[in-house]
């Protein structure tokens, strides 16, 4: 009797301890990114970091200002949105409701073949088609710019809008819809007023799952976008990311520099916390 | 007394499954007519035929004749949307919208094209006292209708389908998941209902049947056995069948 407590007790502690594992992960980096991204901004500034407009780290004087990386990551950010958002979301309306149960497999089995392939393969096939075809067709010295990147990371945000607002609309109880024809509405009618509106927390993650994983994504951008840090004053401008600026520099980065894009990655790890508690807060009132 | 709709050798299938055989009615209007019999008799699947809705099932296929109005409800012509505007339905589980109480009853005038607030006004407060439970709400339309007790929802539901001004109000069990108080009050609305609608109502409860109907018909594995007023097919059944089940030694 005695032995078996003792057992049970030391089971309990090693699955603790491996849920402990995830967490600490958490806490270390959450910790190890603001100790080592405080100190650069402390010496910049604050505004200075976050609100310079121009980023030059190697010049004789260094010049570091993020608010080209972050305009650009927000304007990437939304610009993916407008465009994957609603091709996502009326793909979810047409897999939920309208298609048989056999084409909803088939076309979910894409869906999540697309949300499996690797983002430099995104940034290959938007290199290699994207860039010259945007170049070709609005007639600019080079095609890796702001649109190239939001095109590709409107198609890499597909999968979590689709299958999330699927699962959501897949949810709604089927006596809504049922009440909603026998009061004569046609099925889309019902779709849309009935469904989408009693699915719609489960369809706002998703756009916040999307806002997510857009916000991101270094590879793909990386390779797409040009990867000059101008502002982003056009489309057509080659930008640099948040996450492409850690990305590009790190390498041979030292002193201040280094520690400035720690401080870069902070900014970025704020922003995905900021999605995050959004995300929980619809979930929660999806629950509800 | 006209009949309203009227059904002739109308077979249905699930697949290969034949769920109902044959089935020969006429309902009159401006009355209630009650259908019972056993689980599985076809009585809730004959109700869903008569608004369609058993055409949201893949696989059902139906022979016959079903006319609404002299007009046969599987023709080409007929829009099946304008149909179950005019042939409403309440379920066995109270299913409002979640939203409020106000936009559950305006959702289908909206559905028919009425947008001025006044006239959706005029609908909902109407309908809200032809249910009787506008006394018990008009202090808090906009609030979710999901807060409401079983027995409102249910009456918000049979508010909601009589605000499409329908003709025909079909029912499929709508007191089997309410108490016994929320229960008659629902008889004593649908008794009132009779002046302006003809109902329709599946029950499991005879004794419901005799409280409130004015006609029976009595199903049995997918067969119209009987069908006739009320006090007749219980006080004295043709069918043999007919007074076994209401005598209760099956079912």
């Amino acid at each position: 009797m005695h032995k078996e407590r003792v057992k049970e007790k030391i089971i309990h502690g090693i699955f603790l301890l491996l849920g402990l594992v995830t967490v600490g992960c958490v806490l270390l980096i959450t910790i190890y990114l603001i100790l080592s991204g405080i100190p650069a901004i402390r010496e910049i500034g604050l505004i200075k970091f976050l609100f310079g407009k121009e980023w030059a780290s190697t010049a004789a004087e260094a010049k570091f200002g993020i608010l080209p990386f972050i305009l650009t990551s927000i304007y990437g950010t939304a610009g993916a949105i407008i465009l994957g958002v609603p091709v996502g979301f009326m793909t979810a309306v047409y897999l939920s409701k309208m298609t048989s149960p056999k084409i909803k497999e088939i076309m979910q089995a894409a869906v999540s073949l697309l949300a499996g392939i690797p983002s430099v393969v995104y940034g290959l096939v938007g290199m290699l088609v994207l860039v010259p075809g945007i170049r070709k067709m609005f007639h600019v010295p080079d095609g890796a710019s702001l649109l190239a990147a939001i095109v590709v990371l409107a198609i890499m945000i597909l999968p979590s809008i689709i299958k999330m607002s699927v699962t959501a609309l897949d949810s709604v109880p089927k006596e809504y819809e049922d009440a909603s024809l026998a009061l004569g509405a046609t099925p889309v009618e019902t779709y849309f007023k009935v469904s989408v509106p009693a699915a719609k927390s489960g369809i706002a993650a998703s756009v916040v799952l999307g806002v997510g994983r857009a916000i991101g994504e270094a590879m793909a951008v990386m390779m797409v976008a040009g990867n000059v840090p101008n502002m982003p004053d056009s489309l057509f401008q080659s930008v640099r990311f948040l996450t492409t600026a850690v990305s590009s520099e790190m390498a041979y980065s030292s002193g201040l520099q280094r520690q400035a894009l720690f401080s870069i990655a902070l900014v970025l790890f704020l922003f995905i916390m900021l999605i995050n508690a959004t995300l929980n807060f619809f979930l929660k009132r999806e629950k509800e | 007394m006209s009949n309203i709709i009227s059904v002739k050798d109308m077979c249905l299938w699930y697949g290969e499954h034949q769920a109902l055989t044959n089935v020969n009615i006429d309902i009159p209007g401006n009355s209630i007519t009650a259908f019972i019999g056993p689980s599985g008799c076809g009585k809730s699947t004959f109700l869903k035929t008569l608004n369609r809705m058993n055409d949201l099932i893949p696989s059902v296929k139906i022979t016959g004749d079903v006319k609404y109005n002299e007009v046969d409800i599987f023709s080409k012509d007929i829009d099946v949307n304008q149909l179950r505007k005019e042939i409403g339905m309440v379920f066995q589980k109270p299913n409002p919208f979640p939203m409020s109480i106000y936009d559950n009853i305006a959702y289908g005038p909206r559905t028919h094209g009425i947008t001025k607030k006044v006239q959706l006004d005029e609908i909902v407060e109407n309908a809200l006292k032809d249910a009787s439970i506008w006394d018990e709400v008009k202090d808090r339309l906009k609030k979710n209708a999901l807060g409401l007790s079983g027995g409102q929802q249910q009456r918000l539901c049979i508010a909601r389908a009589l605000a499409v001004q329908p003709k025909v109000l079909l029912m499929d069990e709508p007191t089997s998941a309410l108490d016994p108080i929320s229960t008659s009050r629902i008889e004593e609305l649908v008794m009132e209902l009779k002046e302006k609608y003809t109902i329709v109502m599946v029950t499991h409860n005879m004794q419901q049947a005799v409280r409130v109907s004015d006609y029976t018909a009595f199903f049995l594995l997918g067969e119209l056995v009987e069908f006739g007023k009320t006090d007749e097919v219980f006080s004295e059944p043709n069918d043999k069948r007919t007074e076994d089940y209401i005598t209760g030694r099956f079912g």
